[in-house]
């Protein structure tokens, strides 16, 4: 490969008809980009979005909920509500904001300049969001008639909005999602929507994992990463093994919906259980895809706020790899009910259990990182602390499920809503809100406001215990899941409008963070460039970041290099801080800042944002195969997605970067870019890397 | 003083820790998925090919002309070998014969997904259409995605034939893209030996 690029890419440059856009602000600078940055905050902002959409939703059953025989919702709008709530918060809302922080962070954690593949990055955003679109289009294009000889309670939901949305639970299971139940669009959306979202996740898993294995900067072996980067790799292995199981259960979905084939209907031979095996296949590692990430951003704040390094760092990393190994060997834990041998039971039923060890490793060490620390309370340690706390109740109610006898109790009750709110609401979200604040200052280069995020989290955590906690003895009461009313005598009611009124608490403290967000974005205090006197790469560069990262690579000799550039041991192995460490700081920081360099970063492209577009008319075109613009559509799609792939692929490089960047194929052929001048602003920034080379 | 601190990185190598080109390295990744892809399908197969659809139904197995698929597994299979004769050719910078190598990789694959065409065409002339029953369904699925994965297979290796034709060589750039395409395409010949034996010869 010890070739002359440079010749090479302007020959090319010179046959090609593409120009690459150049923009770095404005509007089309977002559609454009390629940088893992503003990659981050798109998944960030879109994310949220729906996390609010899916929180109207929760809110919505709550006040159908929070008395006996409501009337607020019919069934069929309690259904489509009930169904786009998971499916909104855990594919569109936990999956890409964690997205966000693997995108934003993981290159600067691991000092580099951006991930492997920019522009595949930008693919696996656009082809997100216009899945997130094409699932919420079901609003307005959805339609859910009743099935032959059935009705619902309330009439037909064709003609009401709310009714048309994805209404079969976020598994979809069959036969219930079969065209003989349901007849309409609503599951077409989600089979298609979740089709798309996957291919989203498997392109950037697989980006995240060439990123993590080739791009480290030098010195920072495996195990010396920070733990959020370990389970950065753990998470993009898990999407990169059980989506591909998701995806060819919805193809057979999609099949039998579509072009009448039987592999789930049980009349004419097929196996409505078999889905129950694909999905949870995929469904259990999922999981842990969301719980994971959040267990890495506790992992890096926990040690920050307690001034200590993180008790038991390899074994954090093996338990968080364990628990993804074990993952994918526990999924009939959710069919006990359905009727799988006796033997299997008990074999889940005792992976399921093992799977508490590691789970267990995780939160002792997580304990001793905080044990004898010097704690501050700030609102990320506050979120983190309440995501261990809520975690360790969800975690134990959930080894509980393991035991098959008393799983067969509270299967299909609210004991279960509880057990998985309780990890996934104290558990991820916690997790991911106590990222959002310990990392707002290097996103933003301002301070939030430290009441205002402590009247969150106190909201927050008294809200979701109200609305959650509850629902345990509900459940054992015998309230089931997904049903849209109970009756007076069932004596369910106090305990119910208890939870309606804590998940109002919720929207509230969420109304805080975005108050906080908004007005610390703009009038927050300036951010100190280290605030948190922290221990990874991120913090050794000016905030908010430069568009460049690291005016130089950083190279690592240890774990927690930063902490140990500015910290001692005394004789009692206490950490001390340097006299110079202000000064080290500063000049790191310095440093960081001041390229004296052209830096080559990844040219915007506008090919991505149209792969994603023309992904989705096929979505349309297949769901609107029998009608006469179905196929134009398919195939217009089609057109779309290839003219742009090929597109992709002649667009130049423009430029080939400087020397030490020289031979190792630009940034994995992914590549082109444009480069800042040193000193100068982002913005008129291309020039011929040949000419200074001259 | 703090360059020295964080040295200037002077390894060509760097980006590539593992010694692994990245794209190379995102494409085995990527394959790593296809297995379980792959797998999925496979599984459904052998889940529904010995099922009770009652009297009169219509399984696969009964149709399989074993010849025939043999000669047009032995087309896939020796297209990896043009594969592996085109890219040798690159490296031996012998872009005529890359060339041939290259167009000839996608005729097999041509003839191949022929073959599957006129298979397919004669299962459906004998009634086992899509939708019989989950047997048939499972066949047509399994080895209709196998076949879609050639398809693209041939498409890509066209782009980079017709790239030769038009530039008179290929650039060392575009050879690795000749290397990429070859570890996916020996991929789907891997996938097809399998496919091969255990939905065809083991019955």
């Amino acid at each position: 490969m010890a070739i002359d690029l440079t010749t090479e890419t302007v020959e090319r440059s010179e046959t090609t008809v593409f120009r690459r856009p150049q923009l770095t602000t404005g509007f089309w600078s977002w559609i454009t980009t390629a940088d893992h940055k503003k990659i981050g905050l798109l998944y960030g902002y879109t994310a949220f979005f729906f996390f609010i959409a899916g929180g109207v939703e929760a809110l919505l059953i709550r006040i159908q909920l929070s008395g006996p025989e409501g009337a607020f919702l019919s069934a069929a709008e309690y259904n489509g509500l009930f169904t786009t709530h998971a499916i909104t918060m855990i594919f569109l809302f936990v999956m890409p904001i964690s997205a966000a922080f693997f995108n934003y962070l993981l290159p600067l954690m691991i000092g580099a300049r951006d991930v492997a593949f920019p522009r595949m990055n930008a693919v696996s955003y656009w082809i997100f969001l216009f899945g997130g679109v094409f699932i919420y289009s079901s609003l307005i294009f959805g339609t859910n008639p009743a099935p032959v000889g059935g009705s619902l309670p309330g009439g037909a939901a064709d003609a009401e909005m709310l009714g048309s949305i994805p209404n079969s639970g976020w598994f979809i299971y069959a036969p219930n999602s079969g065209a003989a139940y349901s007849p309409g669009t609503a599951v077409d959306f989600a089979a298609l929507g979740l089709q798309m979202l996957g291919v989203a996740s498997l392109i950037s898993a697989v980006n995240f994992i060439v990123t993590i294995l080739n791009m480290r900067a030098k010195g920072m072996r495996l195990l010396r990463m920070p733990v959020f980067v370990w389970m950065t790799f753990v998470v993009a292995l898990l999407l990169l093994f059980s989506l591909p199981i998701i995806a060819i259960a919805l193809f057979m979905l999609t099949f039998d919906r579509q072009f009448g084939t039987l592999f789930f209907v049980a009349e004419a031979g097929g196996d409505p259980i078999l889905w129950q095996h694909l999905f949870w296949l995929f469904g259990h590692p999922e999981v842990y895809i969301l719980i994971l990430p959040a267990m890495g951003i506790v992992s890096e704040t926990l040690p920050v706020f307690s001034k200590k390094p993180l008790f038991g760092y390899p074994a954090v990393v093996f338990a968080g790899a364990a628990i993804a190994f074990l993952g994918f060997g526990v999924w009939a834990h959710h069919m006990f009910a359905s009727g799988i041998p006796t033997v299997a039971q008990a074999a889940f039923g005792l992976s399921t259990m093992t799977i508490a060890i590691p789970t267990g490793i995780k939160i002792f060490n997580w304990l001793g990182t905080v044990w004898g620390g010097k704690v501050r309370l700030s609102t990320p340690m506050l979120f983190s602390l309440g995501f261990v706390a809520l975690f360790v109740i969800g975690g134990l109610s959930g080894v509980t499920h393991a035991v098959v006898p008393s799983d067969w109790q509270q299967t299909d009750t609210y004991y279960i809503v509880a057990h998985f709110h309780y990890v996934l609401f104290g558990g991820s979200i916690f997790g991911l809100f106590a990222g959002i604040y310990y990392w707002f200052p290097k996103l933003t280069g301002r301070m939030y406001n430290e009441s205002l995020g402590k009247w969150h989290f106190w909201l927050m955590f008294i809200g979701m215990n109200l609305t959650f906690g509850p629902m345990h003895w509900l459940g054992l009461q015998g309230m089931v899941r997904r049903t849209w009313v109970y009756a007076e005598e069932a004596g369910l009611g106090p305990w119910n409008m208890a939870a309606t009124v804590g998940a109002f608490i919720i929207a509230v403290s969420v109304g805080v963070f975005m108050v906080n967000w908004m007005y610390s974005k703009r009038r927050g205090r300036p951010a100190p460039d280290d605030p948190w006197d922290a221990r990874t790469l991120e913090w050794t560069m000016p905030s908010p970041t430069p568009e460049y990262n690291f005016a130089v690579e950083p190279v690592v000799t240890s774990l927690d290099d930063f902490w140990h550039q500015k910290y001692d041991e005394d004789e009692e192995g206490r950490a001390v801080r340097k006299e110079k460490a202000d000064e080290i700081v500063a000049d790191l920081i310095y440093t960081n800042g001041h390229p004296d360099r052209e830096i080559h970063l990844p040219a915007p492209s506008y090919f991505p944002f149209f792969v994603g577009l023309g992904i989705m008319l096929i979505a349309y075109g297949i769901m609107y195969h029998t009608k006469p613009w179905g196929i134009p559509l398919l195939a217009a799609g089609a057109v779309v997605t290839v003219a742009a792939f090929v597109a992709w692929g002649s667009e130049p490089l423009e430029e080939i970067h400087d020397e030490d960047d020289h031979g190792n194929g630009g940034d994995g052929g992914d590549g082109g870019g444009h480069g800042i001048e040193t000193h100068e602003p982002p913005a008129g920034a291309v020039l011929s890397a040949g000419e200074r080379r001259a | 003083m703090a360059d020295l601190a964080h040295g200037r990185d002077e390894a060509p190598a760097h980006h590539q820790l593992t010694g692994i080109d990245n794209r190379k390295l995102g494409m085995w990744v990527f394959l790593s998925s296809e297995f379980l892809f792959f797998g999925a399908l496979i599984n459904n197969y052998l889940l529904f090919k010995g099922r009770d659809f009652g009297p009169g139904a219509l399984y696969p197995v009964e149709l399989y002309d074993i010849p025939f698929t043999s000669i047009s597994s032995f087309v896939l299979l020796m297209s990896s070998l043009t594969m592996v004769l085109a890219h040798s050719a690159l490296a031996r910078r012998d872009q005529a014969q890359a060339r041939t190598w290259l167009f000839a990789t996608a005729l097999l694959g041509v003839v191949f997904v022929s073959g599957q065409y006129f298979e397919f065409a004669e299962f459906i002339l004998h009634g086992l259409k899509l939708n019989v029953n989950p047997a048939a369904s499972a066949f047509y699925l399994l080895t209709g995605f196998h076949g879609a994965h050639v398809v693209i297979g041939v498409l890509m290796l066209l782009v980079l034939a017709f790239k030769s034709v038009r530039n008179g060589s290929l650039s060392e750039a575009e050879g690795l893209n000749v290397e990429l395409v070859g570890l996916y395409w020996h991929f789907v010949d891997i996938i097809w030996i399998v496919i091969f034996v255990l939905v065809y010869l083991i019955q």
